[in-house]
């Protein structure tokens, strides 16, 4: 019986570019009584670092339609990216205001989209942890995973903090928390809340201080003797895996800690195999943590 | 007597005052609490690594420093890691300023190649990252994904829609989406 239902928000770089991700997340929803409806039509969040920076009311505009699209769902949205989440909270929030709705909702005639402010977005966290809990997910697991792990939260999941449900916007655990449900053992490590560097249009026009942000990021890691990192965000994902690569490439570093999206492990925790969650599409090779867990690709 | 300090003298014609008053009108009134303090810079991963100094960014847009602030390059390395706005004594939204700035910029023509391509791919296809090459519709086909997700990628009148979202706004002429496809720069 499912009992937890949401409109699947999928973005544009897990569908287009970490499909692993998208695919790990269909495949372990079902154990969760989670059922992932599906935003016919839905299209970039619109990113929040780029097109937020160019023109705020294209952003707001194509915010509100994907909003709208849940809303005709009448379900609340589950998201899997920070980013896609910031742009989709900031929207529910700014079109509260009854004067920027009607203005917003005016852009939209002609789409067909009319938003109405009847439901919200939430992280994959905020799903996991709040709405079907540690416990419900600890059930779930036949296969805990014993490593070492840092997490890596990312800026937008926590702010801006005033339009955040979690209270707090430094020492935040339910990550770890989470990583712990599965077996992991959680390793502190120096500037866990520092930023990735993808973000703000950095990875697309500014190469070198984006990589150069993840490489101050990564020491810290190895340093800590990890097994794996885990993240809850797509764009960070992709900073840590692919932009490890580049950052090797071109700081002449050998990095090779292994990147996994949260409901990867968690479905290597349920018993799915490597494969089944994508591990054996990722630029900096998986295969370490793998052995370490008694796994292989 | 000679000052031992060199002074900046900031030239009248150079101070547009109509930008803490276009800042203040988007709601952004608290950045005139500024004390200065620095504590944005402190905190700001990008400046810690660059010139970046969004202090100095903040005092600059005060000042009404609208040319300085509007083609500083600078202005596009803030992350927007929020970290500054979570710290500033005085509640400013920098992060919020910041982006406010870049918008301004852009209306002056100041946009990078790179944003402007990323813009364009959001207007052709209602991504801003596309499936652009069938590689990526393999690797969905391989673990078990339809080739094409759910998306605008599966429903061209959702691609006109978020057209006709940009007509609207007009943020086709603002990334120069028409003219950059007749003289074939992107
Ligand atoms: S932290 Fe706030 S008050 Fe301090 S310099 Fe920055 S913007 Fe001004
Ligand atoms: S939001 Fe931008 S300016 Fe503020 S601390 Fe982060 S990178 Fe620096």
């Amino acid at each position: 019986m499912v009992k937890h239902r949401y409109s699947f928000f999928l973005g544009c770089v897990i569908p287009n570019r970490l499909p692993q991700i998208e695919a790990a997340t269909r495949l372990i929803a079902p154990k969760l009584d989670i059922e992932l409806v599906e935003m016919k039509g839905a299209s970039c969040c619109p990113a929040p670092g780029v097109i937020k920076s160019f023109d705020k009311d294209t952003w707001l505009s194509i915010t509100a339609r994907n909003l709208a699209i849940a809303e005709e769902n009448g379900l609340d949205i589950l998201v899997l990216c920070n980013g896609c989440y910031g742009t989709l909270i900031a929207g529910v929030h700014d079109l509260k205001d009854p004067v920027t709705l009607k203005r917003i909702n005016k852009i939209l005639k002609g789409t067909g989209h009319q938003f109405q402010g009847k439901i919200t977005a939430k992280h994959l966290v905020e799903v996991l942890y709040n709405d079907i809990g540690k416990e419900a997910i600890e059930e779930t697991v036949v296969n805990p995973i014993d490593a070492r792990f840092a997490i890596h939260i990312g800026c937008h999941l926590l702010k801006p903090s005033d339009i955040r449900p979690w209270g707090v916007v430094e020492d935040f655990t339910l990550v770890d928390e989470l990583v712990e449900a599965l077996g992991g053992t959680i390793v502190d490590y120096k500037l866990k809340d520092m930023c990735c560097g993808a973000g703000g249009g950095l990875r697309s026009a500014e190469l070198e201080v984006s990589l150069d942000m993840v490489r101050e990021k990564l020491e810290a890691m190895k340093q800590a003797k990890i097994d794996a990192m885990v993240n809850v965000c797509n764009f960070c994902h992709l900073q840590f895996d692919l932009g490890q690569m580049q950052a090797n490439k071109h700081f002449g570093t050998d990095y090779q800690i292994p990147v996994l999206y949260y409901t990867q492990l968690l479905g290597l925790a349920q018993g799915f195999t490597p494969k089944q969650m994508g591990l054996d599409k990722h630029y900096i090779s998986v295969a370490p943590f793998l052995e370490k867990i008694g796994m292989s690709v | 007597m000679t000052l031992l300090i060199d002074r900046r003298v900031i030239n009248g014609s150079k101070i547009d005052g109509k930008l803490a008053d276009d800042m203040t009108k988007a709601g952004l009134d608290r950045i005139r609490s500024c004390i200065q303090c620095g504590t944005c810079t402190g905190s700001c991963p990008a400046g810690r690594r660059t010139a970046y100094r969004t202090r100095q960014l903040i005092r600059k847009a005060l000042l009404g420093l609208r040319e300085e602030v509007l083609s500083d390059p600078n202005l596009w390395l803030c992350s927007t890691c929020g970290t500054c706005t979570e710290r500033c004594p005085r509640k400013i939204d920098v992060t919020e300023a910041i982006l406010y700035l870049r918008n301004l910029s852009c209306q002056a023509g100041y946009m990078r190649p790179e944003h402007q391509g990323v813009s364009h791919k959001l207007i052709e296809t209602g991504h801003a990252v596309p499936i652009d090459d069938p590689k990526w519709s393999k690797m969905r086909e391989e673990l078990g994904l339809d080739p094409l997700p759910p998306t605008v990628h599966s429903y061209p009148k959702a691609v006109k829609e978020i057209q006709h979202i940009i007509k609207q706004t007009g943020f086709d002429k603002l990334v120069n989406y028409k003219e950059s496809k007749k003289d074939g720069k992107t």
